[in-house]
């Protein structure tokens, strides 16, 4: 008798039990192979990154150490196949990835969520072969960084009003216009970057291009000092007629626009284990504190006001949990998505600066310290209510699917 | 089974000088054999130390085995467990105790699976049953558990013996035993390993993260002159200094021994807060410590509500005291 | 070179709560993880694998959930896994345990043989020499340092106030400690690879040709006759007055504690 592990056979034949009779798979386990993810993930986190988290935030500084460390453990491209540079795993080990890493440190996650969801992805999944060997093998096997460039000065939540240019002349492109907040920006090798090449066509007009940092007219502008997630990196990016080779267009002109929205869904979910590793953090840290703190001659954990809110944040925390899985099972099984991430987005990221606020509450004044992680976990949160699509973009999102008016 | 009689104890010596946890469970030996009417007997195996049998016998053994030869200069696994596992297999011993050092643990389980029996291994007590049996006391599950271990068919009974635990019986220089001299049968391609070389190192600097026994000082200690008290009880016991984030900040002593919420977090066998008073910070970093001992000299201070043993007091005052006690202890120990 | 680590997979005893009421140990919801000792005997084959060029071979005896601690082995970079599990295995002390082994041993052409020197639970440090001596072969134990040199192994032993270099011919068994090696962690390629490339192959009693009688419970010439949990709460034992006397009290409670 010999034992397998779990093979990708066995999610395929659940999938066909959702397509034949229209309800919801109720196996909510992780796979053996998803249960050592997170095992092994959670080690990696506590001992190789959380040490640091602290230091990052105070100084800003990017944790290059951090992301070598995960390049080396084959985190930079978790679901994409080994011939392409990934470690060959599925999509829900990706997102075990993301929340763990999360947990101990939200820069870092956004740093690997940004690179794997944002940059990868677009490659992957409309990159040519010659792309794909050129660009997608370095970034999936961690030896570049990658970046994801569409917001601008004008286009936040509007984002198809884009005004970056990129116009054809002979063989290459040539790129005018700006970029802001841009995560990883500065520190990437690889940008997918939108721009409009057909002003008349709306949101068809748009298309993406893959720039590569040494190309000339491409420069870093301003880099934002933020509230929180602060070892990350939001820059301008500036292009100043910038020389774009013509192979480096990513799918087709005027496919842009869909590419950005499917690359973001995807991303979403991404951000939604952030959030929920953010949350999960500060549920863990309060539930040891009350546990340690005494007042009126007992620990606090013992007050019943108290009980109830960390109720509430361990419920609220679980249904984001659920969320975000239920998000990454339906893209990992080839189901439409879109509403479960906007969801899961949504909630998680909610989730997480309540959750938060409520902790440094519970801490009390040594939560508005720097003694205590809680006052960064709080100030990390606020950030997944507001990129990748704002809470209200979220909202649009979902009563658009919906709705479909 | 009823052929095999006598308590015997593997007397390690390294460089001809017997090791101290030799002798201590050759006092236990002693007891155990004087519980059931038989020898004590030491197994003394080496190159040129014929000497050492009379120091056995005036700590407690009757008998004194003497297996001396040139291959047995230095511990080798198979030299020593053959020319053992040989004398066991003549004389039948009821009962074989080692001690527990990196030697006795390497040597004593190639002999019990030579001879194909049992073996308890770093036992803290040993005491006869009433069926005359051997109790093996020993901790397990990282220290979590005690367990009682007997080994009720096999002989001979095999344990090996924590250092530190057992007492010495006192010398007693009028006592007589007999020494026998047992000629070895080795020769050198019984044993397939070669030192090559011997290293003696200093122990290296102890991690705070790691250290077994751990001595802070808080507030209470008032300077940096204070801290050498802390030192000197460290040294005492055996263990490195910690500080409380008061200490550090104060300038007393360097960040890498601060404990707490912002400094490392520990878990020794050991931990004694002197003039810290248990703010919640630290308690934080040194909560887990499996003993905790407070010296304060306010009654209230919160560090006693977390501590198994607490003394009440001036700690410039109570430490000397500590610090002699423990020499005075540990003295009689070794005497 | 063909390198036999085997490994245990034991409760993470740090972990390991006393129940205050039952005063038993609580053994749910405490990890399952790969005894710290082994993990370094593995992770130095892997490298010796790396280095000089081997197949190594992870095998353990344990219950069927001993499977987990065999993938995390393959994902670290060992190349076969064994499991040696059946009801007839249980209960063993190390005698009956290295019994059972050194049978799955003799089955392989073997060069190297790596245990960890101690396991967390049983904290006996036996089975390694007992494994070599059924085996007949030398061991070296406490080992901190390994180089290859041809068909002879150099080794740095420690001892507790140092260590000897030792040479010894292959083959040989080592017990290795934590000084060691940093062990790495699984990939994450090394995972699913461990899952969806390798394979763990279950052993049973029949498989391995053993005699009931001589291994398992039936087969340890030690047995457990109780246990008990050491005093848990924190003593609260506090000394007020005369410094002597205070100083006194407490070194006696140290020393009855075998705290120091």
């Amino acid at each position: 008798m010999v034992i397998k592990g779990d093979n990708p056979l066995s999610v395929i034949l659940s999938v066909k039990k959702i397509s034949k009779k229209g309800g919801v798979l109720m196996d909510f386990s992780l796979t053996k192979e998803q249960q050592m993810v997170r095992k092994i993930l959670r080690e990696f986190a506590e001992k190789e990154i959380a040490p640091k988290a602290k230091e990052i935030d105070l100084t800003g500084e990017f944790p290059w150490d951090n992301v070598k460390k995960m390049a080396k453990a084959d985190m930079m491209g978790i679901p994409y196949p080994k011939e392409y540079g990934g470690a060959g795993g599925d999509y829900i080990s990706y997102i075990i990835a993301v929340e763990e890493i999360s947990r101990a440190c939200a820069a870092t996650g956004v740093i690997l969520s940004a690179h794997t969801s944002l940059a990868c992805f677009p490659i992957f999944q409309w990159g040519t072969k010659e792309q794909k060997e050129k660009y997608l093998i370095p970034l999936a096997k961690g030896e570049k960084l990658g970046a994801f460039a569409l917001t601008e000065p004008n286009a936040g939540t509007d984002a198809a009003a884009q005004q970056t240019t990129a116009v054809l002349e002979g063989d290459h492109y040539i790129l005018n216009g700006s970029k802001i907040f841009i995560t990883n920006g500065g520190k990437a090798d690889v940008y997918i970057v939108f721009a409009m090449t057909d002003k008349s066509k709306g949101t068809k007009g748009i298309s993406a291009f893959i720039v590569e940092k040494d190309f000339p007219g491409f420069y870093i502008g301003k880099v934002e000092e933020k509230m929180g997630i602060r070892g990350s990196r939001a820059a301008e990016l500036v292009f100043e007629d910038c020389v774009v080779p013509k192979e480096n267009l990513l799918g087709k002109e005027g496919e842009g626009f869909k590419i950005a929205m499917v690359t973001l869904d995807g991303g979403r979910i991404g951000i939604g284990a952030q959030a929920l590793g953010i949350a999960q953090a500060a549920l863990d840290e309060v539930t040891k504190y009350v546990k340690e703190r005494q007042q009126f001659g007992r620990p606090i954990g013992k007050f019943q006001g108290l009980q109830w809110y960390i109720a509430e944040m361990a419920t609220k925390v679980s249904a984001a949990r659920h969320l975000v899985y239920y998000a990454a099972w339906r893209k990992q099984n080839n189901l439409s998505y879109t509403m479960e991430a906007a969801m899961a987005k949504l909630f998680a990221s909610e989730t997480a600066m309540e959750v938060t606020t409520k902790a440094v509450q519970i801490f009390g004044g040594y939560g508005y310290t720097k003694d205590y992680p809680v006052e960064r976990l709080m100030r990390d949160a606020k950030i997944t209510e507001i990129y990748e699509g704002t809470s209200e973009v979220q909202k649009m999102v979902i009563a658009s699917n919906l709705l479909k008016m | 089974m009823n052929e095999y009689k006598d308590i015997w104890v593997f007397a390690e010596q390294r460089e001809q000088r017997l090791m101290n946890v030799s002798l201590e469970i050759l006092g236990e030996a002693r007891k155990l054999a004087d519980k059931k009417g038989v020898k004590a007997c030491a197994v003394l195996v080496g190159y040129g130390v014929k000497g050492l049998a009379d120091e056995l016998i005036k700590y407690g053994a009757d008998v004194v085995y003497v297996i001396d030869n040139p291959l047995l200069k230095n511990y080798t696994t198979e030299g020593y467990a053959k020319v053992i596992a040989d004398l066991a297999n003549e004389i039948k011993p009821e009962v074989i105790l080692y001690g527990a050092t990196y030697i006795g643990r390497d040597l004593a389980p190639r002999i019990a699976s030579r001879l194909h029996t049992g073996l308890t291994a770093d036992c803290t007590g040993l005491d006869i049953d009433e069926n005359g049996l051997l109790l093996q006391i020993r901790p397990a599950f990282g220290g979590n558990l005690i367990a009682t271990i007997i080994c009720p068919e096999r002989r001979p009974q095999m344990a090996t013996v924590r250092p530190g635990v057992m007492k010495k019986a006192p010398k007693d220089g009028k006592r007589e035993g007999e020494i026998i001299e047992i000629q070895a049968n080795i020769k050198e391609g019984d044993i397939r390993t070669q030192i090559f070389d011997i290293i003696k190192e200093a122990k290296s600097k102890v991690n705070i993260e790691e250290a077994d026994i751990i001595v802070s000082g808080g507030r209470g200690v008032g300077g940096a002159e204070g801290f050498k008290l802390i030192q000197q009880l460290a040294d005492a016991l055996g263990g490195v200094v910690g500080a409380s984030r008061a200490a550090v900040d104060a300038g007393w002593i360097s960040s890498d021994h601060q404990v707490g919420q912002t400094g490392k977090t520990v878990r020794p066998k050991l931990y004694v807060a002197c003039g810290i008073s248990g703010a919640i910070q630290h308690i934080a970093g040194m909560g887990n410590a499996k003993t905790i001992i407070a010296i304060n000299k306010n009654p209230d201070a919160p560090i006693f509500k977390v501590a198994d043993y607490g003394i009440v007091g001036d700690l410039f005052k109570v430490i000397p005291a500590l610090i002699e006690e423990i020499k005075r202890i540990k003295n009689n120990e070794l005497a | 070179m063909n390198i036999l680590v085997f490994i245990k997979q034991v409760p993470d005893t740090n972990e390991v709560k006393i129940d205050p009421v039952t005063k038993t140990l609580i053994r749910e919801g405490v990890p399952s993880i790969i005894n710290p000792d082994d993990k370094n005997a593995l992770e130095e084959a892997i490298r010796i694998k790396e280095e000089y060029g081997a197949k190594v071979i992870v095998i353990t005896m344990g219950p069927p959930q001993a499977e987990t601690a065999l993938r995390e082995a393959l994902a670290m970079g060992a190349d076969e896994a064994y499991l040696l599990t059946d009801r007839v295995f249980a209960g063993a002390d190390t005698y009956a345990t290295a019994k059972t082994l050194s049978k799955m041993a003799k089955k392989f052409d073997y060069d190297i043989i790596f245990c960890g020197r101690q396991a967390i639970d049983g904290d006996t440090a036996q089975v390694g020499p007992q494994l070599a001596e059924q085996l007949n072969i030398p061991q070296v134990t406490y080992v901190k340092e390994v180089k290859i040199e041809g068909d002879t192994l150099i080794v740095k032993r420690a001892l507790e106030d140092g260590y000897e270099v030792i040479k010894v011919k292959m083959p040989v068994l080592l017990t290795a400690i934590k000084e060691l090696n940093t062990p790495r962690y699984p990939s994450i390629k090394g995972i699913f690879e461990a899952y969806r490339e390798k394979e763990v192959k279950i052993v049973t009693a029949a498989d391995l040709g053993v005699d009931p009688q001589e291994v398992g419970l039936k087969g340890s010439p030690t047995k457990v006759i109780s246990t008990t949990t050491p005093e848990t709460q924190r003593a609260g034992e506090i000394f007020t007055g005369n410094v002597k006397e205070c100083v006194q009290n407490l070194v006696q409670r140290l020393v009855e504690k075998h705290v120091i």
